[in-house]
Parts: structure tokens; C-alpha cells; sequence
């Protein structure tokens, strides 16, 4: 079994924001990321596949075909986005880094032709991150 | 649904690298230029990750001010800006990078509670790094 890993960027904002809260639990609870103007990262995700070599093409996954999917899974939805706004996974949910990984994965889940999808990674500073493994 | 949340940190130490059981030429012969008499120092790199299920309400493994408290308190307050030989850790231990990802693993699986601890990962250099899993192998 071989890992790769792709890794691309996109820029979004966000604000974190339970309705369910009162606006003074919101406040404790997220901080200065409960700011309803909202804020906004450089995000970085990574991708891992894992399969076996194909040894007609040494490879694990077609890279080409992997970008595309990125691309239009995740970068054409998410880059320069505001994700409680535009994304309708988070219409009801908080886009937390861990939230947004779980999308992530759920939008690449059953996308590639051969490769099964590993682990996402996403950095939403670069000393915060969080992997997602697809377990329930 | 379970998530792995990874915070990083920085530190920064002194330590020699000498251990008691072996002769002057074993120790220079082991640990080299560590071994140095009056020791030498590294900012070191901590990143510690933790598991959990997403809170729905929250959308979060767990309150990363609380992390980073237990962090600070825990690990930088003791570590940041001192010798390491001379910390009671390492009182019969020599401060190897494995043995400072071991100690830091073990203070926090004592004192943080609000996630599992997955493991730490402790760089020393930019080209050398550790990682610690309580014994189970570290994640891919």
C-alpha cells in the first residue's frame, strides 16, 4: 500500500455562530470568531489516497485526475467563499476546521476512480489542523 | 463523527546530552558534539493532537483555549527557557528528544481530560522530529 498526498490552498471567511446560543454564550463559547462580519484564513488541505502501484503506470492515482476533483469538489466551492453563506453544508452547521474537514471528505468521498481516499488535512493556521479518517 | 485536532507550539531549551552508566570515551563516542560539557540548546517544535467527536452544539473535538492552557501551563511553563538536565524529569533520564516527546506525552495524558490524546510529535531541529503515541503506532 502507497500513500500520496496533494495539497492545494483556498482563501475563505467564515464567522462561528450557534443560534441556539444567546448572544452571550456565543461569545464565550467562540470568541472573537463569533464576530458576525466574519474573518477569514488561507486554508491548506491535503489529501491522501492510498492504494496499491499499478504496475502498468507506477501509479497510485492518476495526479491529473485527483486535481480535477479538488478542483471542482472543493477549490470552485470554497475559494473566496464565505462558507456560512455559500456552502449549504453550512447553513445549519458551524464551519469550524473540524466541520470543514468532514465536508471536505464528504464531497470527495466515492469521487476517484481508484485510489481510496485516506485522510483530510486541514490547516486553517499554520499551527492549527485538523484530520479527518472518515470515521464515524 | 471523530476528528484529530493538531496544535502546535514552540519552545525553546538547553540540554547535554551525558548519561551516568557509561565511561567519558562511551559517551562521546554516543552522543558526539552533544555530549559537550556545558550543553547546547534548541527551539523545539511541539505539536499535540487529540481526538474526539464533534460536538454538534459547538462544531469542535474540544475548546482549544482550554488546550492551549493545559499546553502553556503544563508543558511551556516548564520546559520553555531552562535546562532540561536540570528539570526532575530528567533527574535519571537523559533529555533525548524521544525521551522529552515521552515526558510531555505522559504530563498531558495526566492533566488534559477534555479530548484523547492522540500523541505528541516534537521536532528538535527542522530536520529531525519525534513522535509519541503511549506505545500505539503513530498515525499516518
Amino acid at each position: 500500500m502507497v500513500y500520496l498526498t496533494r495539497k492545494c490552498e483556498f482563501s475563505a471567511s467564515h464567522y462561528y455562530h450557534n443560534p441556539e446560543f444567546t448572544e452571550e454564550e456565543n461569545r464565550r463559547v467562540f470568541g472573537k470568531c463569533a464576530n458576525l462580519n466574519g474573518h477569514g484564513h488561507n486554508y491548506t488541505l491535503e489529501v491522501t489516497v492510498k492504494g496499491e502501484v499499478d504496475p502498468r503506470t507506477g501509479f497510485v492515482v492518476d495526479l491529473k485526475d485527483l486535481k480535477e476533483i479538488l478542483n471542482r469538489e472543493v477549490l470552485d466551492a470554497m475559494d473566496h467563499r464565505h462558507l456560512n453563506k455559500e456552502l449549504p453544508e453550512f447553513a445549519r452547521q458551524i464551519p469550524t476546521t473540524e466541520n470543514l474537514a468532514i465536508a471536505i471528505w464528504k464531497r470527495l468521498q466515492g469521487k476517484l476512480k481508484i485510489a481510496k481516499l485516506h485522510r483530510v488535512r486541514v490547516y486553517e493556521l499554520p499551527d492549527l489542523f485538523v484530520d479527518f479518517y472518515g470515521e464515524a | 463523527m471523530k476528528a484529530h485536532l493538531t496544535r502546535r507550539y514552540v519552545f525553546s531549551a538547553s540540554h547535554r546530552l551525558h548519561s551516568d552508566e557509561l565511561s567519558e570515551a562511551e559517551n562521546r563516542e554516543v552522543y558526539g558534539k552533544c555530549n559537550n560539557p556545558y550543553g547546547h540548546g534548541h527551539n523545539y517544535a511541539l505539536e499535540v493532537t487529540v481526538s474526539g467527536q464533534v460536538d454538534a452544539t459547538t462544531g469542535m473535538v474540544c475548546d482549544l483555549v482550554q488546550l492551549d492552557e493545559a499546553v502553556r501551563h503544563e508543558v511551556l511553563d516548564r520546559f520553555d527557557h531552562v535546562n532540561l538536565n536540570d528539570r526532575e524529569e530528567f533527574r535519571s533520564a537523559v533529555p533525548t528528544t524521544e525521551n522529552l516527546s515521552e515526558a510531555i506525552f505522559h504530563i498531558l495524558k495526566q492533566n488534559f481530560k477534555a479530548a484523547h490524546l492522540e500523541k505528541v510529535r516534537l521536532e528538535e531541529t527542522a530536520m529531525n522530529s519525534f513522535e509519541y503515541a503511549g506505545g500505539a503506532e503513530p498515525r499516518a
